[in-house]
């Protein structure tokens, strides 16, 4: 009860800002938005069943083309986006039933893979995906400020559909077992889970979301490329967000997403030449010295919230 | 009486190690059957052919009319086929209670979390762990964690439950006390594989006993017949004293 008053509240303070915030601010809190979106969908896979998944780029990519091909050939823009959400849903299960046989390293290895080679199919492709060209998508006809909210209010609600799935997630069967499957898989499997169709199911979860909002990102930006959709850091930053928030919980991800925006802002503005190393420095000085995230610190210092969760 | 668990010339090999070789036997409902051997001897093995953790490579298994040879372990648990084992297998940071509702909730008699916990209550109080129910399992000592599988396995409601080495480690009032729940569990109504290294400990409880030997079945009947069998004198403790002693022979 607890957890979705929370999301109610956040929700609604997020909801007002247009009122107060500029188109700056905007965009942040878009870009908020989608972090969490992709670090509670990574949350599903890497932070409950304990799968190390760099699949997150795949899933944004397909879903930023999917959304992109099908707008080309007349498909609105919103059952596009829905579409995109389909089409990573059903690679994430094809993709599953492939890799999640492996475990640890190796899994981590396997999916990493697999957004490289969507982007070699895409660039392959010219006719179809514009290859290296990239795509053009249809403008809106809205004024700066209107396209600035019409894309903030979307990617908000596709992140309080993410969180309200993250916390039905955590109380129910397919929950339990996926972290049943993370702590111990062999037992697992002996007290009856079918620890296959629970991580498939969990990796399917953990993409459909990060499909939508590829989508959404690119009828935002107007035009994607393969280096832009397919980059290695739409996988690497859902995972720093995740350990910076907190392994497994219900906010810690989406905590994880305000943290590190706001790092990569300062850090930008002030180190513009050196801000990738900076970053990254940044990134493992917290990793070292908060090893469980932030929520857990919150809560050794006050154990009596504990319950909280 | 009916065979629940039936083995028809069950194999496993491991590379050019014949681990379990060629072994047959029956186990009846409401039987607790010993299953005993020297170290090495494929007890375990046999416990996981049984269970699915590694398929048999000849052979046949049959529980309750249903052939589990080459099922996935998670069908065959949900069948009624619980275990523990040797080597404890907790979800060492979930909570005790966590632990124990995971077997409720996944072989199907819970049909969500809030029940499989209020389940898995009743089978903390039974094994005496209720005072530890919020405990991550990880804290448990040795005597705590075997309890849990215990009660993991039990929470799962099987029809046949194979206890392997639930009392290694164990002190001996800890041990009297693991008799008595085992006791009880049989008194349910449920089959019973024990597996064991404490002689006297599966003399006492065992309707029937079952001896590997170098993966092979050397002898089988009751605890009276299976110790003064030549054979299982003789892979205990060797030749001479199987030949010192006037072994009655099944």
């Amino acid at each position: 009860m607890r957890n979705w008053l929370a999301l109610a509240v956040i929700a609604a303070l997020l909801a007002a800002l247009p009122l107060v915030g500029n188109n700056y601010a905007l965009r942040l809190a878009a870009t908020v938005c989608m972090y969490s979106v992709m670090a509670q969908s990574w949350n599903f896979i890497g932070g409950l069943a304990g799968y190390p998944s760099f699949a997150t780029a795949a899933f944004f990519g397909l879903g930023a083309y999917a959304s992109a091909i099908l707008q080309n050939h007349g498909v609105p823009m919103v059952p596009a986006w829905a579409c995109a959400g389909l089409a990573a849903l059903l690679f994430a299960a094809f993709l599953g039933g492939a890799i999640l046989h492996l475990r640890g390293h190796y899994f981590a290895i396997a999916s990493l893979i697999v957004a490289e080679m969507l982007r070699e199919i895409v660039n392959t492709l010219p006719d179809f995906t514009g290859g290296g060209k990239g795509m053009n998508l249809p403008l809106l006809n809205l004024s700066v400020t209107g396209q600035a909210q019409f894309f903030f209010y979307s990617m908000l609600a596709l992140a309080v559909l993410t969180v309200a799935s993250a916390i039905v997630l955590h109380r129910s069967k397919l929950g339990f077992g996926l972290r049943c499957i993370q702590q111990n898989e062999s037992a697992a499997d002996i007290i009856g889970i079918n620890t296959y169709a629970y991580k498939t199911a969990g990796f399917s979860l953990s993409a459909v979301f990060v499909g939508v909002s590829g989508a959404i990102y690119a009828s935002w930006v107007n035009y994607i490329d393969p280096p832009d959709v397919f980059d290695v850091l739409i996988s690497v930053k859902p995972m720093v967000m995740v350990l910076l928030g907190g392994l497994g919980t219900i906010f810690g991800p989406s905590i994880g997403a305000v943290i590190l925006l706001l790092l990569e802002e300062a850090v930008w503005r002030n180190f513009l030449t050196i801000h990738v190393a900076a970053l990254g420095v940044i990134i493992v000085v917290l990793v070292l010295f908060l090893p469980n995230g932030l929520l857990a610190l919150i809560r050794e210092r006050f154990p009596a919230k504990a319950m909280a969760k | 009486m009916t065979a629940l668990l039936t083995l028809d010339g069950v194999s496993r090999r491991f590379g050019g190690l014949k681990a379990v070789d060629d072994v047959s036997f029956d186990v009846n409902e409401s039987e607790i059957v010993g299953l005993i051997g020297p170290n090495g001897s494929g007890k375990t093995t046999l416990i996981n052919l049984i269970t699915g953790v590694h398929p048999a490579t000849a052979g046949y298994v049959r529980f309750d009319g249903h052939d589990i040879t080459r099922q996935r372990p998670y069908r065959i648990a949900r069948l009624g086929l619980a275990r523990t084992f040797q080597i404890v297998q907790p979800f060492p940071r979930m909570t005790v209670v966590e632990n124990v509702a995971a077997g409720a909730l996944f072989c199907g008699h819970a049909s969500d979390v809030r029940e499989a916990r209020a389940i898995a209550r009743e089978h903390l109080e039974f094994t005496g762990l209720a005072d530890m129910a919020h405990r991550p399992a990880a804290t448990l000592t040795l005597a705590g964690r075997k309890r849990l599988e215990l009660a993991k396995s039990l929470a799962m409601r099987p029809r046949l439950l194979m206890l392997d080495e639930v009392n290694a480690g164990l002190n001996s009032t800890e041990i009297e006390e693991a008799l008595a729940i085992i006791r009880k569990i049989a008194e349910q109504g449920v089959t019973i594989i024990v597996i064991e290294h404490l002689m006297k400990v599966v003399l006492s409880i065992s309707h029937r006993l079952v001896v590997l030997h170098h993966g092979q079945l050397i002898a089988q009947g009751t605890p009276r017949e299976v110790v003064a069998d030549k054979r299982v004198i003789e892979a205990y403790l060797g030749a001479k004293y199987a030949a010192g002693n006037p072994g009655v022979s099944n």
